[in-house]
């Protein structure tokens, strides 16, 4: 096969690290609202810490684009 | 058809070439003046002064007043809330990290057509790290000043059984090397990507409208998924201002809890 070829089909698959990533934020905000729906006075303060668990969820996701970019743009 | 690449915005230019500087003990470096120290310098101004026309401090607050007290009752409530009452020390550090990230990640979004595109310096792992080692390495200063040897506490949790100490010890130890580098990647994984899709879209719109005039007949079928591409920049550029804003606040809230780990070190975080 022809490396530039491998390459490409490699990013992609590198990408697919990213199912996690939007499994992992679905079930933060879906337990995110059913939490606030059930307690709304409570829903302000817990804002920040969903945001800090998104912000670590998502960062998960950005390594499988990091590594896709490593293999697409760095020359070995 | 016009050929898409989406990476080509990124490209560092230099705009006032500057001879390279002997750094000791780093060698040759350059410090000419590029697209991103360009954007950088204009993000800096623009927080200034904008904080200079926001605090007038009237008794009625105008627009700008108004925007200007929310910026910072967001950043005051996050140190207050995650670090406690010492948070008001640490204040300054964080509301400067956010509202120059936030500016930088704005500003990076203007567009003239035609003329030239703001640069968005975060886009580049070089300044994301910068802000995420100046980050940490303030972390670690603050907890070896505050708790002396005691800092290394902060890899000890309390209340765990002996035997499964050291691993919990290692993956403490990990996860503390792991924050410099996931506070980099995030920011700068966000806005790469933001950008690339808005440019992907971007060149959609153009290269399927110029397909479809140029043809003529049946391809005049190909100006509705352009439309529907136009429709999408629009959304995406929506999208990115929430991204722009929220990323901001994310590592702001993260050096938060960063800061709080040492601040606090020992008293049940």
């Amino acid at each position: 096969m022809d490396v530039s070829a491998a390459k490409y089909i490699g990013a992609g698959l590198a990408m697919l690290g990213m199912i996690g990533a939007g499994i992992g934020l679905g079930i933060l905000f879906g337990n995110y609202l059913s939490g606030a729906l059930r307690n709304p006075s409570a829903a302000a303060g817990e804002r920040p810490m969903l945001f800090l668990g998104m912000a670590l969820t998502e960062a998960l996701g950005i390594f499988a684009l990091v590594i896709a970019f490593i293999i697409l743009f760095v020359k070995v | 058809m016009a050929a898409i690449d989406p990476l080509h915005q990124f490209a560092i230019e230099k705009m006032v070439s500057l001879p390279p500087v002997n750094v000791p003990g780093l060698g040759l470096i350059d410090l000419s003046i590029t697209n991103s120290v360009v954007a950088m310098l204009i993000a800096a101004v623009a927080v200034c002064v904008f904080m200079a026309a926001a605090a007038r401090g009237q008794v009625v607050p105008g627009r700008l007043q108004t925007v200007g007290e929310s910026i910072y009752g967001l950043v005051e409530g996050l140190t207050s809330s995650m670090i406690g009452h010492e948070g008001k020390k640490y204040f300054p550090f964080v509301f400067t990290l956010f509202t120059f990230i936030m500016f930088m990640n704005l500003l990076g979004l203007l567009n003239f057509i035609g003329l030239a595109h703001m640069f968005t310096p975060t886009s580049q792992v070089a300044v994301t790290a910068a802000l995420a080692i100046i980050t940490i390495g303030l972390v670690i200063i603050v907890g070896f000043v505050k708790n002396g040897l005691g800092f290394f506490k902060l890899f000890v949790p309390s209340g765990v059984p002996i035997f499964i100490l050291p691993f919990l010890v290692l993956i403490e130890f990990i996860s503390f090397l792991v924050r410099p580098v996931t506070l980099t990647l995030r920011l700068f994984g966000n806005m790469l990507g933001g950008h690339v899709v808005l440019a992907i879209f971007g060149a959609f719109v153009a290269a399927l409208g110029a397909y479809a005039l140029s043809t003529g007949g049946a391809a005049y079928a190909a100006l509705i998924p352009s439309a529907l591409s136009f429709v999408m920049v629009v959304a995406l550029t929506a999208l990115e201002l929430i991204v722009g804003f929220l990323q901001a606040f994310v590592f702001a809230a993260l050096a938060c809890v960063y800061l709080n780990d040492v601040v606090n070190l020992g008293h049940g975080h």
